[in-house]
């Protein structure tokens, strides 16, 4: 439900002239909800930015966000695998063809 | 990683079973300029309050749409959440609210020039909206203007 409702404000936002980027913790959900940029990370729910108390994994997953909103798409809805680079993840990543590496 | 196997049967089979809302068309606003040069707010579905907000309404059905401002100089570790949801593990968030409202990062970000900075405030909601048509109708576009009028150029949203 969370993964519907910010894609649904993340459009809104859209429409009014703000660019968005939503985190994405269902593969489905976000196929079928279609928010305009989306970044699903491999993370369970209730951890969107991976770790508590690990700033850098959470710029991670931050910046891959951010880098989203740099790399302009011309065909919306965009959907972006997380691949993190730094050493140990936490959680397992997914697979996927398509991947933005936080560079941090 | 998310998956619907986190779940119990009975959500599970609510998700399966959910119609869910399909943005169509899809809207889509470029980048206008270089981030160094944007103001970015976040908007959170973790039901995150300061204590002195009223928490999320955990009772009605459909869920509560409504959201809180949460001034963009508030420390994380003040933040309390209200999400009604039992179906994820609120241990992380709780430990470190960055984790779902990254309202520290967010700061560091403008700290170190990658934004040029955060809106006045960012956005709460509590995410189990399973009746989403106030927020479609109404509570959404007023969230937008608000972030208009203050600025925004950027959103980061970020469910739990």
């Amino acid at each position: 439900m969370c993964s519907q409702a910010v894609g649904l404000v993340a459009a809104e936002l859209e429409r009014q002239g703000i660019a968005t980027v939503a985190i994405q913790l269902l593969r489905e959900v976000a196929e079928r909800v279609r928010p305009p940029r989306a970044l699903f990370v491999p993370f369970r729910h209730g951890y969107p930015l991976d770790a508590p108390a690990e700033p850098t994994r959470q710029h991670a997953v931050m910046e891959a966000a951010l880098q989203l909103l740099e790399n302009e798409q011309p065909r919306p809805p965009v959907l972006i695998d997380f691949a993190t680079s730094l050493d140990g993840p936490s959680h397992e990543p997914v697979s996927g063809t398509q991947k933005v590496a936080a560079t941090i | 990683m998310g998956h619907m196997s986190e779940f119990s049967m009975p959500v599970r089979f609510f998700l399966k079973a959910y119609r869910w809302r399909r943005i169509d068309p899809v809207p889509w606003t470029p980048l206008q300029k270089p981030l160094a040069q944007c103001r970015l707010a976040l908007v959170s579905s973790a039901g995150f309050t300061v204590p002195s907000q009223e928490p999320f309404d955990e009772s009605g059905r459909g869920g509560d749409p409504s959201f809180r401002r949460i001034p963009s100089e508030t420390w994380a570790n003040v933040l309390v959440s209200s999400h009604r949801s039992h179906s994820f593990d609120h241990g992380g968030m709780r430990r470190d609210p960055n984790l779902a409202f990254p309202i520290d990062r967010a700061r560091e970000l403008a700290a170190s020039g990658r934004i040029a900075s955060v809106g006045r405030h960012h956005l709460s909601f509590m995410g189990s909206i399973t009746a989403p048509g106030r927020l479609m109708g109404k509570i959404a576009p007023a969230a937008a203007r608000e972030l208009v009028a203050d600025g925004v150029d950027v959103a980061m949203l970020v469910p739990v």
